[in-house]
């Protein structure tokens, strides 16, 4: 009973960040949407007996790669988003599509012919207690550094893999900038620097 | 004592709250012009898929539900690395960041 | 004896050993200009072969049946009754060896003289050519043994024809003397102005003897599908059996085998048991007479034996009136004088012309059997006889006169041979040979004479005339006084013209004789024919002698002429000889007929005459006044130099006889000029304007172009062309519609990948259902 009901709320407020990061014309305005979304997933986890990703949730996913969305939109200057569209078609046509997309998977749930029939969630014990540590952070690491360490370490190398290529491509590379002690070099030859001593 | 907090669901709801998130993941990359949106509906998509995971994970008492949501949300963070880092090379360029002023490749 | 039989094969050898000789080596044998050596070494293989021919008659006089001497087997096909086994066999009979006497004989002396004869003759072609010394001296080694190859392959020709066991042989030898007959006649093909004369002649000479060949040739077949063999004596014994028995029953039987009805049985000893056997049964006694009504199967048809033997009998007198040129296949006779004189010596007096009697004479069984081919053989030689005598006498050409003559007593012999008298037609033909080579030989040495005489003339400085190219050495209106200039050459000849025109003691009349006795007692007509022709030929010879001989010249040339070496002159007076004394062979007398009693051992059917003596002073009679007369005309009053021949009175008789009655001209209309049309239309309209032009351009041609328009045009350009361009533009638009979904817009991509998605869900979830 309270499960239902919490999970109505917190389910209607994902849903209205969702939206909003749909339609919401400033690009700030949309990450903040999105943490608000995450927010409550995280919250879910909660409730689903996985309190360890709940908080992985929020560490990584609002806290790292929101605020990285949010400095790349400030160091871009992005928060607007141009008005006119060149494919007019484009939006109408997605929005046929999402709907399909939605009722394909009412479908998929609900048919009496092939609809899948998932069973409920066994309560555990008592309200509130887990004695099994089910979503316990000792439970995942077990998990994770015994079954299945390998993908656990290819992951890290991924995530070196994408540090590398991170810091690649944002590299520049222009040979020929200025520096502040060639640009001082040209100025002594030259014999300009007396006027920039005016400045 | 945050093992103790559960409030459940029947797993249906919440597999249709997953899609419903998907879903409005699809359309934002579908709809939205700015890359950086674009990209944060992906975040969206992927959550939902994290979602769903979890819920089967309670439903059937696995863990390696959750254990797949880790990696997940591993990627999704190398991912967003990687993809920021193009978006603002492809800035320095074009000075733009909307994705329909990217149209070269077509035929 | 035997063994002298067995050397006959030598007499083929010697001649075709010469002829080798001097096709390989002829050329090098001849060292200098003048050299003889060439013809030296063919009259030796011609005297050789003379001597291997006296051999035989030695031989024969101790065993006069003969012998038929094996060489080797030429094809032996099929089997059973209708075996074609054809060996090489050289048969030795009194028959075969009369002919090779009179052949090897007379040609050797002709061989003799014509080693002088063709110097001569090449010198003249030299002279009219105009050739410088190196080119006279090549020239003539190559005429002069050329002409010896032919000579000498001639004289084998003949011996094959003569010694031949079997009708084929025989008729090899008979195509290979027509095949140097031809190359004889054209020996001066190349003549400058009469060459094309020569060949002409030369070819008409072989295709008029082919006409004949072809009628032989059916005759040979009839022969093998008669009786199942071809050789001669199986042949006759295989007649002989059908008298009486089937024919089934014959063909198996050969000769050694047959019993005479009437006769002893005998074992035939030697080869030839067929003269042995059958001389006993003498034509008058055993045997039946009449129409024999066994019935011969040929093919399909199934005919008596007397009318195949009638069939096969007149077919073989087409061959002899081909090759003994008799009507209707003489007209190439006269032409044939265009070759030099010994070959019309030769051939066309002395041997190849007597091939036809002498096959009549082979196949008298044949004859027998069927009398009404006998009497056709008759009346066709009687009237030729009459017509060639009618004719020689309006001749003004030497030689042409002596060709119609030999046709004349040709048909004599053939008359002689129709009628059964089988041993007065050989007699003929063998005293004929004498006196006509002789003749021949004679008119060469005049020729020469005259072209002796003409160069003298034309070398003196005064003589006032113009020597034009047309001097025709042979004309005898240019002769005249010859007796005075050719003492030698005017005695023999007269020997020869008397003995031709049947004056007692000589040759001619014994044997003329007989035959007009046989044609008396057998056949009238023939007689009449035979009598007027016999007239005839005393005053064509009178005329000849009164006007090439004596009156004075009548030209520069005969004023000149000069008598001939001995070289031609001795073979000259050998043949006078022989003229005069032949007669001595077969005189009708009692205790005489010693060549009747010889040719008995072969010729079943020849029969000794006896000796009419009224018949013999007619005839001598009629000589008589035809020599008078023809002195009267021509001798009295001997012909100035610009006199025309006082026979022109006749007027359009003359004129008749003299254009030959018109034969050629006859043959032209209705034979020559429509098949030459008919080739040229064949030629013109069937092949040129029809199958070229038409067929060809039109048809072929066109078609072909026609369909190369149309697979071009529409095909090519319409169809394929459209095909694959429409391929390509196809491809093209598709390619161009399909281009539209690349906008380069990812949010494009992205919604097709979504739809993608949807459409992967969809099709999951209805085939769930």
């Amino acid at each position: 009973m309270v499960g239902t009901i919490v999970f109505i709320i917190l389910g209607l407020i994902a849903v209205g960040a969702a939206v909003g990061l749909l339609t919401s014309t400033n690009a700030i305005h949309a990450a903040l949407f999105l943490v608000i979304n995450f927010t409550c997933v995280a919250l879910f986890y909660l409730g689903l007996n996985a309190p360890f990703l709940a908080m992985v949730q929020v560490t990584v996913y609002a806290g790292a790669i929101m605020v990285l969305f949010l400095f790349v939109i400030m160091l871009l200057g992005a928060e607007r988003v141009p008005l006119s569209s060149r494919l007019r078609w484009q939006v109408p046509l997605a929005i046929v599509l999402v709907a399909a997309l939605m009722v394909t998977s009412a479908f998929v749930l609900f048919s009496p012919q092939i609809g899948v029939s998932l069973p409920d969630p066994a309560p555990l014990g008592e309200v509130g207690t887990n004695p099994q540590g089910f979503g316990s952070p000792g439970a995942v690491a077990d998990s994770l550094f015994i079954s299945y360490v390998l993908p656990f370490q290819m992951v890290g190398i991924l995530l070196l893999v994408a540090m590398i290529g991170a810091v690649v491509l944002t590299k520049d590379d222009k040979p020929h900038r200025e520096t502040p002690r060639r640009k001082w070099e040209e100025l002594l030859e030259t014999g300009k620097y007396i006027e920039t001593l005016d400045e | 004592m945050l093992n103790e907090i559960a409030f459940l669901a029947p797993t249906s709801w919440y597999i249709i709250l997953s899609a419903i998130l998907f879903a409005l993941g699809v359309a934002g990359v579908l709809i939205r012009r700015n890359a950086i949106l674009i990209f944060m509906s992906v975040e969206l998509m992927l959550n939902a898929a994290n979602l769903a995971f979890v819920a089967f994970a309670r439903t059937f008492m696995d863990l390696g539900g959750q254990v797949f949501v880790f990696f997940v949300m591993t990627v999704a963070a190398a991912e967003v690395a990687v993809g920021l880092a193009l978006i603002v090379s492809i800035f320095r360029t074009k000075q733009s960041i909307d994705i329909d002023d990217l149209h070269q490749m077509q035929g | 004896m035997e063994a002298l039989f067995s050397l006959i094969p030598l007499i083929l050898m010697f001649p075709f050993a010469g002829m080798l000789i001097n096709l390989f080596f002829g050329r090098r044998l001849m060292v200098h200009r003048d050299s003889v050596t060439p013809g030296v070494l063919a009259s030796l293989m011609a005297g050789a072969s003379f001597v291997i021919a006296v051999l035989m008659f030695i031989g024969l006089l101790a065993s006069p049946e003969g012998a038929s001497v094996p060489l080797f087997t030429w094809m032996s096909l099929g089997s059973g009754s209708f075996l074609l086994d054809i060996p090489w066999k050289m048969k030795v009979d009194t028959l075969s060896v009369v002919m090779m006497l009179v052949v090897t004989g007379v040609g050797t002396l002709i061989h003799i003289y014509a080693i002088g004869y063709m110097h001569g003759d090449i010198d003249e072609q030299i002279n009219k050519r105009g050739l410088d010394e190196a080119a006279a001296f090549d020239f003539k080694r190559r005429r002069y043994s050329r002409f010896f190859t032919f000579f000498n392959l001639f004289l084998g020709s003949m011996l094959i024809l003569v010694t031949g066991d079997n009708f084929l042989m025989m008729f090899v030898g008979w195509e290979l003397v027509g095949l140097c007959s031809y190359l004889l006649i054209g020996f001066w093909f190349d003549d400058p102005g009469k060459g094309i004369l020569n060949s002409s002649a030369g070819r008409k000479a072989f295709v008029t003897n082919r006409v004949g060949d072809f009628g032989m040739l059916i005759a040979i077949m009839l022969i093998f599908w008669s009786f199942g063999t071809l050789q001669f004596d199986d042949v006759f014994a295989r007649a002989e059996c059908m008298k009486t028995e089937p024919q089934a029953v014959c063909l198996t039987r050969s000769a050694e085998e047959i019993t005479p009805a009437g006769g002893e049985g005998e074992e035939g000893e030697g080869h030839s048991a067929l003269s042995g056997v059958l001389a006993r049964l003498k034509p008058s006694e055993g045997g039946p007479e009449g129409p024999f009504a066994t019935l011969i199967q040929i093919g399909p048809f199934a005919l008596t034996l007397t009318v195949v033997a009638t069939l096969i009998t007149l077919f073989l007198l087409l061959g002899a009136t081909g090759k003994s040129a008799q009507i209707p296949l003489f007209v190439w006779l006269p032409d044939a004088m265009a070759g030099p004189t010994p070959v019309s010596a030769l051939i066309h007096a002395a041997t190849m012309v007597t091939a036809g009697i002498y096959m009549i004479t082979r196949s008298n069984e044949l004859f027998a059997i069927a009398p009404v081919s006998g009497t056709v053989v008759a009346v066709v030689g009687g009237l030729t006889g009459f017509v060639a005598a009618t004719i020689a006498v309006a001749q003004f050409d030497i030689k042409r006169v002596l060709a119609y003559s030999t046709i004349s007593q040709l048909g004599f012999m053939i008359a002689a041979v129709g009628l059964g008298g089988y041993i007065a037609g050989i007699f003929h033909l063998a005293t004929h040979a004498f006196f006509k080579a002789l003749l021949f030989l004679g008119s060469g040495s005049v020729i020469h004479g005259m072209e002796h005489g003409h160069h003298h003339a034309s070398h003196e400085p005064d003589t006032g005339h113009s020597h034009d190219h047309e001097f025709d050495p042979q004309d005898m209106r240019h002769m005249g006084g010859l007796a005075r200039r050719m003492p030698i050459t005017t005695t023999v000849y007269i020997i020869g013209a008397l003995a031709l025109a049947g004056i007692p003691p000589l040759a001619g009349f014994w044997s003329k004789d007989e035959i007009l006795l046989d044609a008396s007692t057998n056949n009238f007509l023939v007689y009449i024919l035979l009598t007027i022709a016999a007239f005839f030929t005393a005053f064509y010879m009178g005329r000849q002698v009164f006007m090439v001989f004596f009156g004075k010249g009548r030209s520069e040339a005969a004023r000149h002429a000069g008598e001939s070496t001995p070289v031609m002159t001795v073979p000259l007076i050998i043949l006078a000889v022989l003229s005069v004394l032949g007669g001595l062979m077969n005189l009708p007398f009692e205790g005489a007929h010693q060549l009747g009693k010889w040719l008995e051992e072969s010729v079943r059917f020849a029969h000794i005459a006896g000796f009419n003596p009224s018949v013999a002073a007619i005839s001598t009679a009629l000589a008589l006044i035809a020599i008078g007369l023809s002195w009267l005309v021509y001798g009295r009053k001997p012909l100035g130099e610009e006199d025309r021949d006082p026979l022109y009175g006749a007027g359009p008789v003359f004129t008749f006889l003299n254009r030959k009655w018109y034969w050629d001209e006859l043959y032209e209309t209705v034979f020559i000029r429509p098949y030459m049309r008919l080739g040229k239309w064949l030629a013109d309209t069937v092949d040129w304007r029809f199958l070229h032009d038409f067929v060809h351009d039109s048809i072929l041609a066109e078609a072909f172009k026609g369909w190369g328009l149309i697979l071009s045009k529409p095909v090519e350009a319409g169809v394929i062309d459209r095909a694959v361009n429409g391929v390509a533009q196809i491809i093209d638009g598709s390619s161009r519609g399909l281009r539209r979904t690349q906008t380069g817009y990812v949010r494009n991509y992205a919604l097709a990948i979504g739809a993608g998605v949807i459409a992967i869900l969809l099709f999951i979830i209805l085939r769930l259902l």
